[in-house]
């Protein structure tokens, strides 16, 4: 293996140009400065390729190249003593040299700018617009069903039930374990100061009962059932899966969708009262062992003071959730396009979205229940 | 890939990949079994056989993406199975493949995908990476506008074509390809198989073509290998296939497809 070089000998009228050794693609980048340097101002250009013992086609390139830099500068290029096989390779590549690089600088001020903007803005407008008929289909398809339930999809369902529902268990028991714990832990430190630690009580009650169980749940939900409906759907997506049913006559919506958002509907508000009773369980537990609350102490001062509309407050809002966070990656997933790629950001998209819909409509249920007066 | 003289005497062959006692098994599903196979250098060879003969777990296996139960698979030279890491990506280098649906990275363009091996393996400057990477594009004939498309915005024969491209960019010696044609449209088939026989006859590649499209044998291949028996049940030109007495082989090569193929090639020899 001989590294290539150059040895030019220049008389008065003429430039002599020999390569000796390989002119092959690892060593390119190293000998391409050299070929750089030979410039059109030199006169009468011969190449000598005789002493080449072997080219491939990006050594031919950087002959190629400096053959058409030389020929633009108005100079010329002799290449002498080439052997058949290296003359019909140069020629391959001479013929399919690409057009110089005309790197066309990019815009700049503030149309581009505005371009984007509005770009972006006609684009958001017309998601928003899609994900509202989607929506839209979505229930519809549901009312369907329940007008018509011989026409769901039970094994999907149950098997959706099963993946988003009952595998979410053991993580949604031990965080509203947690939740319950840190909750009685920082409010026992709060109100040991006034000397009102069994307010802990109503402190852990109220709040885990009323959102923070089922919000948490709903954001843990998103993230792990969401993420895999548009994931799952996506790829499909990708694969044509989703136009191969429409050709058979199959509703997408009715086969994919419907069985995932009920499947949601149906298990949110059990995972949300599984995580309200690990909050409670957690709470009670910490109070005990904090504060010295006994878990009788702490049931019949529940029961006292803690009104059962709590409860259902909390338990209203996760069919929503369910919804939105179905409806969101469903709708996603149908907007992947072609690549891998497309799969992962539309997984991010969902993701963020639902748990940003999950906590504005908390906000706005909380709003409504605060004007009822509940 | 260096420039060679076509090979003439059968004494002056070199293989460039020997595969000896070969042995695959899934399971208790065994798809090859003491399969042994030489592969000429500068040589289009084709690998026919049924499905499930294992066509591509051969390729795959050659190229190191299936560990064999056993056997021996020499690349250039090098043992691929249990040589050295720094021996494989040695020629690693040396070899392209081209997979049957492209398996063009979905997130770079049609140009970064080319330019994706040179940059590992090589140390260019982007704007010599960007120029040899639209020489390859330009090389297997697609138009410099493909350049920054992305592969998901590309037909099948583009894709196939900027898979080759990709496969190209280091100048390998060897090719690999799997159903090159498949999917593709006659005209765009023919067009392919003549693009794969001009590269190969001006960049002196040997190419491991695995197929079951007969145009492409009788158009390009030297030789054929078939698999059948869970072993390359017969190698050599593909003249000689009809006359083996084998029932999958006698109905392959015999069948109306075939002589189709056959009769088209007659003809295209008679008229140039």
């Amino acid at each position: 293996m001989a590294e290539p070089s150059l040895t030019i000998e220049q008389s008065s009228n003429s430039t002599r140009i020999t390569i000796l050794g390989e002119l092959l693609t690892r060593y390119v980048g190293d000998v391409q400065p050299a070929f750089d340097r030979i410039s059109a101002d030199l006169p009468d250009v011969q190449l000598d390729l005789s002493k080449l013992e072997s080219i491939d086609t990006s050594g031919a390139w950087l002959i190629a190249d400096m053959q058409r830099r030389l020929q633009h500068g108005g100079a010329t290029l002799q290449i002498t003593g080439a052997s058949p096989a290296h003359a019909a390779l140069l020629d391959t590549v001479t013929e399919h040299l690409p057009a110089e690089l005309d790197a066309d600088a990019p815009e700049r001020g503030i149309k581009p700018f505005l371009i984007s903007l509005g770009e972006v803005t006609v684009s958001g407008w017309q998601g928003f617009l899609s994900a509202l008929a989607f929506f839209g289909e979505t229930l519809a398809a549901l009312v369907l069903t329940l007008l018509q339930p011989w026409r769901l999809r039970r094994a999907a369902l149950f098997s959706q039930m099963e993946s988003a529902g009952l595998k979410a268990v053991p993580i949604v028991a031990l965080m509203g374990f947690l939740i319950g714990v840190v909750l009685a832990f920082q409010g026992a430190a709060q109100l040991k100061q006034f000397g009102a630690e069994v307010f802990v009580v109503e402190l852990i009650a109220i709040s885990v009962l009323r959102e923070l169980g089922i919000l948490l749940t709903a954001i843990i939900v998103a993230g792990r059932s969401g993420s895999a409906f548009t994931a799952s759907v996506g790829s499909m997506k990708v694969q044509e899966e989703i136009d191969a049913m429409r050709t058979i006559g199959l509703n997408p919506i009715e086969a994919l969708v419907v069985p995932r958002v009920l499947a949601l509907i149906i298990m949110m508000p059990i995972l949300g009262f599984i995580a309200n009773m690990a909050g409670l369980f957690g709470g009670a537990l910490m109070s005990w062992i904090d504060l010295g609350v006994t878990p009788g102490m702490f049931i019949t001062r529940l029961k006292e003071t803690t009104d059962v509309w709590n409860l259902l407050v909390g338990m209203i809002k996760a069919p929503f959730f369910a919804l939105m966070i179905g409806v969101i990656a469903c709708w996603q997933a149908m907007q992947v396009r072609g690549s891998a790629e497309s799969v992962g950001q539309h997984t991010t998209a969902s993701v963020v979205q639902s748990i940003f819909m999950v906590i504005a409509i908390d906000a706005m249920f909380s709003i409504f229940f605060s004007e009822l007066g509940v | 890939m260096q420039m060679q003289a076509p090979q003439t005497a059968t004494a002056a062959r070199e293989a460039v990949i020997e595969v000896r006692g070969l042995r695959n098994q899934f399971g208790p599903q065994v798809v090859h079994d003491d399969l042994n196979l030489d592969v000429w250098r500068g040589e289009v060879l084709g690998i026919v056989g049924g499905s499930g003969t294992g066509k591509s777990v051969l390729l795959r296996t050659i190229v190191g993406l299936n560990t064999p139960a056993a056997g021996s698979i020499k690349v250039l030279g090098v043992d691929v199975v249990n040589g050295s890491d720094e021996d494989r990506q040695s020629v690693e280098r040396r070899w392209g493949v081209a997979f049957q649906d492209g398996a063009l990275f979905s997130s770079l363009s049609v140009l970064q995908n080319v330019e994706a091996p040179m940059r590992e393996h090589l140390k260019l400057s982007e704007h010599l990476m960007s120029a040899l990477g639209q020489l390859k594009i330009s090389l297997v004939g697609l138009q410099p506008l493909a350049c920054g498309k992305m592969p998901s915005e590309l037909s099948g024969g583009m894709r196939k074509r900027a898979a080759l491209a990709r496969a190209l960019a280091l100048d390998p010696e060897i090719v690999f390809l799997d159903e090159p044609t498949a999917g593709l449209d006659p005209i765009g088939a023919a067009a392919y198989d003549e693009l794969i026989g001009e590269l190969q006859h001006a960049l002196g590649l040997t190419v491991f073509m695995v197929t079951h499209d007969l145009d492409s044998l009788y158009a390009i291949c030297d030789r054929v290998a078939v698999l059948a028996e869970k072993r390359v049940y017969v190698e050599g030109p593909i003249e000689m296939m009809p006359s083996v007495d084998h029932p999958w082989i006698q109905e392959y090569f015999t069948g109306p497809r075939a002589r189709a193929a056959q009769t088209k090639t007659d003809t295209a020899s008679t008229e140039s």
